[in-house]
């Protein structure tokens, strides 16, 4: 009887998991590599456009951002559906062209980079397709005032066009 | 005197730590990076210095135009955005000296030398065209269209530096690596050869159209 019974009790060995945390370490590892720290918390909806002649903005410490876009869903029980500006992580309230701000926030952005690269400050314009140029152009005349002159207008490879050409 | 064993760390824990950081770098970074066309706005004119009103001839301006309902017109005719590309090589290239095309000058561009058989000693006497686009937007156009015309300007611009490139230096302009001071004289030279002329009108308010 006992030599039957203890083979039927033997059952699935359990899993070792010793190596589990080496698997998860890899995909952290992974994910520390090939992510970048999220920066800003977007407040305006952008649906940026396609383009073939894109290029990789390098160094993003460099690297300044202006949204444009109507603000989120829920946001727009208080600030409304018009379109809004939005720099680094504040949304500007103000009404009418923008000049101001957006001079003070490139001069308060230029005085915290290094000497040596506050002629490579980028500013990188993230505006909705579905915007009307005259906010846009509000902001390119502000940020020229500022003499902030290096614009990276921000869209998306356009894969689609490319094989086609 | 026996020695001490030193007990076993338990590790059983680690994979539940080694999660935790995984969950909060997932959750803190993101994969997007980004990209967008490039471009250098003009500086304010000298409110001191004098306006000059540089005059350009009409035949080495091509006029783009974008309207409120996002319609193209260049040079006077309505033109779909497939075409824009084809029409700037021209213009820029002008390879039949149409005397409707841009006029184009002798103008000295450096090169490394023996990087080329055809500028084996460095800088070259060039003819290079003097043609500015000139781009012009509505306040009521969309951005999305703006940027696909601003798209089809740079790619035609792109598309003739490929081409001198290859013909000269045997290689694409993308692919040469600007990391390489070599690499770089070659760019700064085609970068001379064909210019990123592309012009946008000082902003007019125009009452009415929003």
């Amino acid at each position: 009887m006992s030599k039957f019974k203890s083979a039927a009790k033997k059952g699935v060995p359990p899993l070792s998991t010793a190596s589990l945390p080496d698997i998860v370490f890899m995909i952290l590892f992974f994910f520390m590599v090939t992510t970048t720290m999220r920066q800003n918390e977007v407040q305006v909806a952008v649906t940026v456009p396609k383009a073939t002649e894109i290029k990789k903005l390098e160094k993003k410490s460099v690297v300044s951002y202006i949204f444009i876009g109507r603000p989120v869903t829920r946001l727009q029980n208080i600030y409304g559906s018009e379109p809004m500006i939005q720099m680094n992580d504040k949304l500007t309230n103000e009404e009418g062209v923008p000049t101001e701000s957006v001079q003070d926030f490139i001069l308060a952005e230029r005085e915290q980079l290094p000497e040596s690269d506050k002629n490579k400050m980028t500013v990188s314009l993230k505006i909705d397709q579905n915007i009307a140029m005259g906010k846009v152009t509000d902001v390119k005349q502000a940020l020229r005032y500022a003499n902030a002159l290096k614009i990276n207008y921000s869209a998306k490879k356009d894969y689609k066009n490319l094989s086609t050409r | 005197m026996a020695k001490r064993a030193v007990p076993e760390i338990n590790a059983g824990s680690m994979a539940d730590i080694a999660f935790l950081l995984l969950i909060f770098f997932i959750v803190a970074t993101t994969m997007d990076v980004d990209t967008g066309i490039t471009r250098l706005l003009p500086p304010i004119p000298d409110k001191n210095q004098e306006q000059l009103d540089i005059k350009v001839k009409e035949r080495n301006v091509l006029v783009v135009l974008i309207n409120r309902n996002d319609q193209l017109m260049v040079e006077g005719q309505l033109l779909s955005v497939d075409e824009l590309k084809k029409k700037t090589i021209e213009f820029f290239s002008n390879p039949l000296e149409d005397a409707n095309l841009p006029e184009k000058e002798l103008v000295i561009v450096d090169f490394p030398t023996g990087q080329s058989p055809r500028f084996p000693n460095g800088s070259a006497e060039l003819m290079i065209s003097k043609g500015v686009v000139s781009l012009q937007n509505d306040r009521s156009t969309t951005y999305g269209k703006y940027l696909i015309v601003q798209n089809e300007l740079v790619a035609a611009v792109n598309e003739l530096r490929n081409q001198f490139a290859m013909e000269n230096f045997g290689r694409k302009y993308d692919q040469l690596d600007s990391k390489k001071s070599v690499d770089q004289a070659i760019i700064d030279g085609i970068n001379k050869v064909y210019k990123m002329n592309i012009s946008e009108a000082e902003p007019k308010n125009i009452g009415g159209t929003k």
